[in-house]
This record gives structure tokens, sequence and C-alpha cells, in this order.
């Protein structure tokens, strides 16, 4: 029986017996979005990762926070919506008519246009602030960043400064290496850090594509060749940290990390002064070159002329590496 | 065809198929376990590895790819392998021998010595007629960008150890490499020897080493060949217990 051959009292009653349960369903749903909204908060949010090591790690997980909350009444209303229409339209033993007509309905395209219009604006929105407030939410800028954490830049770092500490992320296969140009341009296998110092990072490589991902830190940037590569980040805790490499890159891919530490500042200050005096006094700063945003490895200027001329060793123009990268001997 | 029959072709078919990949993985996994493990015991509280970087290599695939071989504490013979095991909590005695030319480091930051036993090593050159070059040298630091005198690295990164090793003299071995492999002082080619030592860890398992020189020649950014592949220029010393 179609509903044109429904009685008109008893359509009535339907009626008023849909708009019930509509509001009832309507308020378990909000029901349930508030509780599941309360529960992300107030349980899940402390433990979601990266934890809340960084500014850009702690913003990353007020972000997660966010955007669960916000997910969670779309996904609670599509199951409740689900369950509902499994219990109340289901096809009662022995009832072969056809469902309702569907001429549509002005009102559910109205919600359903004007709801998802504001979800995506609201992402959008969302998105774009934590993008920009944090900095670049600790991903990398590329070499002419667009939002940059607030600091001194200085040509050397004082604890209890504002100054911007400076720390040039070196890839190649299969190792991480960290140099400090504040400290006569040190470097070191790990990666040490100062809590509560704005701290940027210049990820760069010397052979092929890296990534280098401080996943505690809320930090991840690509390591390319020639290329430097600009994140910040502020630690908030001291303790110890990971870097991994996130980019597919040889056979010691996987094995292609290192240890960091976020300390007091004056234990850092400590730290990079006593191994900046050790190395200088290996010759290491020295042998290495001067401290530049990128580094071309096929290019060995320091080689003596005599080995440069000396066939075999080196190319003419002092280049070891060339397009052969090197050639087989 | 009846469904029955086209169902059972189905699962030859996938079995066919699950089979190739499990023999093929079964393959590889044998292949890289061929390779032996050369086992160094203590004596007298210490164990003393021997080492040896040359410019080729003795197999009829890849003649022309850099290679380490380790040479056996009971015959020494040298064996193309790079897999070595010593006891935990050991002092480490290693030599090794650089008959391979100078490649300058990428990052040479690597030419510090770091985890060594007072962080330095002993080097001594010698020409092709295996007369010594001077006295043995004992340094922290071996600057390739200065003198060109770093053959490949020899770096075990989760104990903290990084060693340049160094090459013959980059003059004096100039065409005068040694050409038959494993070299050995008298086969006429310039070599270097260095030795320097280290504390195993006292826990037990594998750790990997690796050369830090993109000395894959040939191969893109020299990071590929040997460099990629377990018995040349990449390895695992196993600390096993005492």
């Amino acid at each position: 029986m179609s509903s044109a051959e429904i009685p008109a009292p008893d359509r009535q009653q339907a009626a008023e017996h849909d708009s019930r349960r509509t509001w009832w369903l309507i308020a378990a749903w909000l029901a349930l979005s508030l509780a599941a909204g309360l529960v992300i908060w107030f349980v899940w949010y402390p433990h979601l990762p990266p934890g809340d090591m960084t500014s850009s790690a702690r913003h990353q997980q007020f972000d997660i926070a966010v955007l669960a909350i916000s997910a969670a009444p779309v996904i609670l209303g599509v199951f409740l919506y689900f369950g509902y229409v499994l219990v109340v339209f289901r096809a009662r033993p022995g009832d072969d008519s056809d469902g309702t007509p569907i001429f549509g309905n002005v009102k559910v395209q109205a919600t359903w246009i004007i709801g998802t219009s504001a979800i995506v604006l609201w992402l959008f929105v969302f998105g774009t602030v934590e993008l920009i407030v944090p900095a670049g939410a600790g991903a990398g800028e590329g070499a002419s960043p667009i939002w940059k954490l607030p600091g001194a830049k200085t040509a050397s770092w004082t604890p209890g400064a504002d100054d911007m500490l400076q720390v040039q992320v070196i890839g190649q296969q299969w190792a991480w290496t960290y140099r400090y140009p504040q400290f006569g341009g040190m470097e070191s296998t790990v990666l040490d850090l100062p809590v509560n110092t704005p701290i940027t990072f210049h990820v760069t490589s010397l052979d092929v594509i890296h990534s280098f991902w401080a996943y505690l830190l809320g930090v991840k940037a690509d390591a390319n060749p020639l290329v430097d590569n600009v994140a910040y980040t502020m630690a908030r805790q001291t303790g110890p940290f990971t870097v991994r490499c996130n980019e597919l890159c040889g056979i010691w891919h996987g094995a292609m990390t290192s240890a960091g530490n976020v300390m007091s500042q004056t234990t850092f200050k400590l730290w990079a002064t006593a191994v900046q005096a050790r190395e200088k006094a290996d010759g290491v700063l020295a042998a290495l070159p001067a401290y530049a945003l990128t580094y071309d490895p096929t290019v060995i200027p320091q080689l003596g002329k005599d080995l440069v001329n000396v066939a075999g060793i080196t190319g003419a123009p002092g280049y070891y590496y060339g397009p052969g990268n090197p050639v087989t001997p | 065809m009846s469904v029955t029959a086209r169902a059972a072709v189905l699962i030859v078919a996938f079995l066919c198929v699950v089979g190739v990949v499990v023999f093929v993985a079964l393959y590889y996994i044998g292949s890289a376990s061929q390779l032996p493990t050369v086992a160094y015991k203590a004596s007298d509280g210490q164990v003393h590895v021997v080492l040896q970087e040359d410019p080729g290599n003795n197999s009829t695939t890849t003649p022309s790819w850099v290679t380490y071989y380790t040479q056996d504490p009971t015959t020494k013979q040298w064996l193309h392998t790079t897999l070595f095991s010593v006891p935990a909590d050991t002092r480490v005695d290693v030599t090794i021998y650089g008959y391979d030319g100078c490649t300058p480091l990428r990052n040479n930051y690597w030419g510090q010595v770091q985890g060594t036993l007072g962080r330095v090593v002993t080097v001594r050159q010698f020409d092709k007629n295996n007369h010594p070059l001077g006295s043995p040298v004992t340094t922290s630091l071996i600057n390739s960008w200065a003198h060109c005198s770093v053959g490949h690295t020899f770096a075990i990164p989760d104990l903290g150890i990084y060693v340049p090793v160094a090459s013959p003299n980059a003059q004096n071995s100039v065409n005068n490499l040694c050409g038959t492999f494993p070299c050995t002082p008298t086969s006429g080619g310039a070599y270097a020897v260095e030795t320097f030592s280290f504390i195993s860890p006292s826990k037990t398992g594998s750790y990997r080493w690796q050369c830090l020189i993109p000395c894959g020649g040939g191969f893109l950014n020299g990071n590929g060949g040997p460099m990629q592949t377990l018995g040349w220029m990449a390895g695992f010393m196993d600390v096993v217990a005492t």
C-alpha cells in the first residue's frame, strides 16, 4: 500500500510518530557526540602522539584532538542513522510492497549542503591557522620559509637570551650528522638541543633524498641534495628522542637513526662548547668545509693542487665525483 | 568448464604463484646466508680482528667491485666475507690493510676517529715494494681532503665507532695498486696498515657496520653495488657471549 492510499488521520499519526523519532535520534546523536568529545578531550588527548615535547609536537597533538572531536559527530551520525534505518525501514515478513517514493526534501538537502560546507570550511580555516601559528607546524618549508618562529638571529648562542639556535641536519647514506654554526661549525653524530629555545633546522643531503624525522619533536623535513629545507620548533621538555630517516634511501635506510637529547640550556652550552673545543684541538673544524646552507660533494676545493693534477685520483678541475659519480675505476 | 574445474585451476594457479614467491625468497635468503662468519676468540682478554679492503676481488661475477676481506684467525686465509663475531665486553684490536686508493670523503667529518680507545688510530704506509714510508703515525683525524689519504671507512654506528681507513700514499699508489686479490703486502701494490682498538659491548647481538665513502663505482652516487651488498662494503659484527 503506497502512502497515497493511507487515510489522512493515519498519515498525520505516522508523521507525528516520525517527527518524534527524529527528535529522539537527534537527541541521542547530540548526547553521544558530547560524550565522545569529552572522552577524546580529557582521556585520549593527553596520550595522543606525538606528545608535547616541543611546540610543534604540542600543536600536532592539539590538531589531532580537535580533528577527532570534529569527526566524532560525523561518524556517530552515520552509524546512528545506519542503525536507525536498519530497524525502522526493514521489510517485515510477508511485506512485498514497494518503498515510499522519494520526491526530494528541501530541508534535508539544505541541511546536507550547509553542513558539509561548514565542515569543509572549518577544516580549511583550522588547518590554515594551525599551519601558520606554529611556524610551519614542524614541517620543512623550503629554503625561504613563509612562517618563521620568532627569535633573534645571532652569530653565537647564549643561554637565557632569545637567541635562535641554528642546527644544520646533514643526511647521507646512511647516517645523520648535525652541524652547529653558532659553535664554530662543529659537527656531531648526536642531536643535542636546549630546552625553551627557538630552533631552526636547516635540512640538506649529500647524496640522495632522505627525510629528517624527529618524531617526538614533531619535526619532519625532506633532506634533498643542494637544497636548504628549513623547519622550526621549540623544545618544551627535556629528555631523549630518536631521529629516523623517513625516505627509502638504500640498504641501511631502516638503520639510519640517531639519538637526540633535549637538555637544559646551561648543559647544552657546556656540551656544545666542549665538542667545539675538542674538534678544534683535533683539527676537525679546520678539516670541515666552511659552513654553508648546502654542500656540493662533487667539489673539493681543499684537495691539494698537486693531487688534483694526478690522473686517476681526481678530475682536472678538482671535482672528484663526476657525472658517473664516481665512474668505475 | 565446470565451476569445480575452474575453481581447481584457480587454486592450482594461486599455489604456483605462492610457490614461486616462496622459492625466490628462500633462494635469496639462502644466498645471503652463504657468507661465512669468522669467529674471533678471546686470548688474554682480547681478540685480534684482521680485515683488508681491496680495489677489486676474486669473484667471477663482479671482479671490479671494491670489497673487504676478513682473515680467518686459525688458517690465516682471507675469506670474502664481512661477517665476523667477537666476544662481548672484550677489547677488540683491529688491523685493517688498506690496498685501495684514496677517495675523498663526502663529509670530511668522518675523517675524525670516534669510538676507539683513546679516539685514535695508528697508521703506517708502505710502497709497492713493501718498504715503509716513514714511521707509524697515531692520529685522531685523517684529513681526506688535504692529503687524499682515506680509502674507506669502518663504521659501527650503533656503537658510535667511526674510523677512517687509511689508503696508500696517494702519489705513491697511482697506477701502483694491488691487482691480484685478495692482496698481500708482497703482491706488488702500495698499501697502508691501520690499527685501533675498542671494547665490544656487553650486550650480545648483531651490530651492522658499513663504509661511509660512496665507493660503489659506476653506480648512482657511488652508493650502489658493493655499498649495498653484504660481504662487500657492509657487514655485521656479531657480539656473542664469552
